[in-house]
């Protein structure tokens, strides 16, 4: 199969399942959770044309994701108190001009310079923008922020976007363009030297490239499409507020791409698809969940700095041959202790958080898994403790047999 | 206007020297290991709770001393298991592991302590009246924080210009590697440079939290301009960061006293040229100053006001 044929083919499964995808789960929570997933996933991809292509880890991505949002809000209120002809599926748009329009301002002051100092730019850009937001009442709006309806503007085709539905399609239809043309954009001479100039920026030099424009130029695009992220969630949510621009969602961001794997192209939308579900989830189970995320994140940066997308990665090449198979018996081994020891971590949170924070008012007896306990009594945390501790050092045991494994599995792939 | 021009000095240059005990060990960690420390203020809470819970079961002058050195042993923990591990990766990797340990940190806070601000008191044998100048009175906790600051500002600077230990810090700043082959433990100078920065911040915290609120935001407040005035300083620079510290210090503290709005200084003009910009009191507007200070200083001179290297 040639290369061509195949990534077509997968962007024709990608597209059929954003089609088919409310009608296997038709329920309100989950359309309204892959809405969002939608938006997620461009302004992850977004921001991995930063991270991930051109080396650069911003600290304020949210900014553009942020004011686009807020500048899709009030052009749809614009377009709705004065009857112009412009339908709801071309806010988007509105939302890419804005976020390329701040792109160029703020672009131009920080990609000057690369690495830890341009973090430390995006970060202080972020946090003035942040504090814009609180003096200027007109624009964000303050604390309410800026609601709009999406329902007041022109028709298109016969739909209103009133419900849920029909927003989520006009999500994925946005969602599915801006994934082509981000890929697309990958493989041009433009996207490698984006590659270049993070992997070697004085090479790049000496081919005849400046760095820094290259990294404005990535910026910029990156900003605007961060703008249709932001612009499909003011349509999404029909209300914009200071939080959307925030160190909050610039974090969340960074986490979804990181967690999903910053070397892949399909690592973030792993990243925005899995982080999204289990924000909705998570919060409901426990309410520790933002612990779980931030520990989440430091393990990921500890012992996968490649994310999902870098571990599946990794057994690409031995699903071709069927070698995956002796990965099994080392792989289900060390399963069991992962297990105790994730399992025991978690007791341990939830042990700890319960008796923290909700024993004065709802009692010692916690559910973990549907089953009840005590908090107050030793027996769980002995429990929690030998699970955490045991299954650590049981990993530690079983670790080289995993190496070995690898080794068998990758060895006769020089001399077939 | 005599005394709130005294009182705002007093208070920025105390702000500032708060500031300048965390910037400090930030900018030597940062020119050390190449690290920026996100979770650098997060030690600085820790260091407030930490004084908090110790000076509530036994006292604030035992709190003074052990909280400090509990937050230094943590820094060196995280320092020896897990920046270093993730040290391989890149200087990526370690950016974004600090930031998610000031992400946990900060909820591991929430869950220990609360969502609220904590009752972190100034004790009974500091809390008396200082001084009293055009009839308002000054805390005399105020002049302990600022002699507490002075204090670790000429240790910080006896320990680095005078001692064999501050010749091999300085040595390592700019070549590592040569001090390696000297013979020197580097890893072990990082663990114990990060350890003391942390402990530095621990400090901080547990002489701010009584006079500021102990909560679980307040790295989150704080974190963003430590770097600002790390950056301004000049990274690296520790002249530069005591310069800039008090700068911002100064800044803010007079921003927030002052309630002149930019309409009222050049005219009505100002309120149609900046529309609500230019009718915001200054004091509304004070916590965007460092932030604009941040930009105009990476647009005119990009090292920042006393650093030699291109930031």
């Amino acid at each position: 199969m040639s290369e061509s044929l195949r990534i077509s083919l997968a962007f024709l499964a990608l597209a059929t399942l954003f089609v088919v995808a409310p009608h296997l789960i038709a329920s309100g929570v989950a359309l309204t959770m892959m809405s969002l997933m939608g938006v997620m996933i461009i302004f992850a991809l977004s921001y991995n044309m930063l991270l991930g292509q051109t080396g650069l880890l911003s600290f304020g991505h949210a900014v553009y994701y942020g004011l686009a949002g807020f500048c899709a809000a009030h052009a749809m209120n614009l377009i709705a108190s004065n009857k112009l002809p412009i339908p709801l599926p071309a806010i988007p748009l509105v939302g890419a001009v804005a976020g390329l329009v701040f792109g160029i301002i703020f672009g131009a002051i920080s990609t000057r310079r690369a690495g830890t100092v341009f973090s430390m730019i995006s970060l202080g850009l972020g946090e003035l923008v942040a504090a814009f937001a609180l003096v200027l009442h007109t624009f964000f709006g303050g604390e309410e922020g800026i609601a709009t309806n999406r329902v007041k503007l022109a028709p298109f085709l016969g739909y209103r976007f009133g419900p849920q539905i029909q927003v989520y399609y006009l999500i994925a239809f946005w969602c599915f363009v801006c994934v082509v043309l981000m890929y697309a954009l990958t493989r041009t001479p433009f996207g490698r030297m984006c590659n270049a100039v993070r992997d070697n920026p004085e090479r790049a030099e000496f081919v005849g490239y400046s760095t820094q424009r290259i990294r404005f130029q990535t910026f910029v695009l990156s900003a605007m499409f961060a703008g249709v992220a932001g612009a499909l969630a003011a349509i999404n949510f029909e209300l914009m507020n200071s939080q959307a621009i925030g160190a909050g969602t610039s974090g969340q961001v960074l986490l979804m791409t990181f967690v999903g794997g910053v070397g892949h192209f399909a690592g973030p939308i792993i990243g925005a698809v899995l982080i999204t579900f289990l924000q909705i989830s998570l919060s409901d189970i426990t309410k520790a969940w933002m612990l779980y995320f931030g520990l989440l994140f430091i393990l990921v940066v500890m012992f996968s700095p490649g994310g999902i997308a870098g571990w599946l990665a990794l057994h690409q090449p031995l699903l071709r041959g069927g070698r995956i198979v002796r990965l099994i018996p080392a792989y289900s081994l060390a399963a069991i202790p992962l297990a105790a020891n994730l399992l025991g971590g978690i007791l341990l949170i939830e042990l700890a958080h319960h008796m923290l924070v909700e024993a004065q008012s709802g009692g010692s007896i916690l559910r973990v898994f549907g089953v009840s306990m005590d908090g107050a009594s030793v027996w769980p945390w002995l429990c929690a403790v030998v699970l955490f501790f045991g299954g650590a050092l049981g990993l530690r045991a079983i670790w080289p047999r995993i190496g070995d494994a690898w080794a068998l599995a990758t060895a006769d792939e020089a001399s077939p | 206007m005599l005394q709130l021009i005294t009182f705002s000095t007093l208070n920025g240059i105390l702000y500032g020297m708060l500031l300048f005990m965390m910037a400090s060990g930030l900018t030597l960690i940062f020119s050390m290991m190449g690290v920026l420390n996100f979770a650098h203020a997060s030690f600085y809470m820790i260091g407030a709770y930490f004084g908090f819970e110790i000076s509530r079961r036994i006292g604030f002058w035992p709190a003074f001393f052990v909280a400090p050195l509990l937050v230094g042993a943590l820094g060196a923990l995280i320092e020896r298991y897990g920046l270093r591990r993730v040290h391989r990766f890149g200087h990526i990797a370690e950016l974004l592991f600090t930031f998610g340990l000031a992400f946990v940190l900060e909820e591991l806070v929430n869950m220990i302590w609360g969502k609220l601000p904590v009752d972190y008191r100034v004790p009974p044998s500091l809390d008396f009246v200082a001084f009293r100048l055009f009839d308002t009175t000054y805390p005399a906790y105020r002049i302990f924080m600022l002699a507490t600051a002075v204090a670790m500002f000429a240790f910080l600077l006896i320990v680095l210009k005078r001692t064999r230990v501050g010749l091999i810090i300085q040595a390592a700043l700019t070549h590592p590697n040569m001090v390696a082959m000297l013979g020197h433990d580097v890893p072990t100078v990082f663990m114990a440079v990060f350890g003391v920065g942390a402990a530095l911040a621990g400090l901080a915290g547990v002489i701010a939290g009584p006079a500021l609120v102990t909560q679980p935001s307040m790295a989150a407040l704080l974190g963003p301009i430590l770097f600002v005035v790390i950056v301004v300083g000049g990274l690296g620079s520790l002249g530069g960061a005591f310069v800039a510290s008090l700068l911002i210090g100064l800044v803010q503290t007079f921003a927030v006293a002052i309630n002149v709005s930019l309409a009222d200084v050049i005219g009505p003009f100002a309120a149609s040229a900046f529309g609500e910009l230019g009718r915001a009191p200054l004091a509304q507007i004070a916590p965007v100053l460092p932030y604009l200070m941040l930009v105009l200083v990476l647009v005119f001179k990009p090292t920042g006001l006393f650093g030699n290297r291109e930031t």
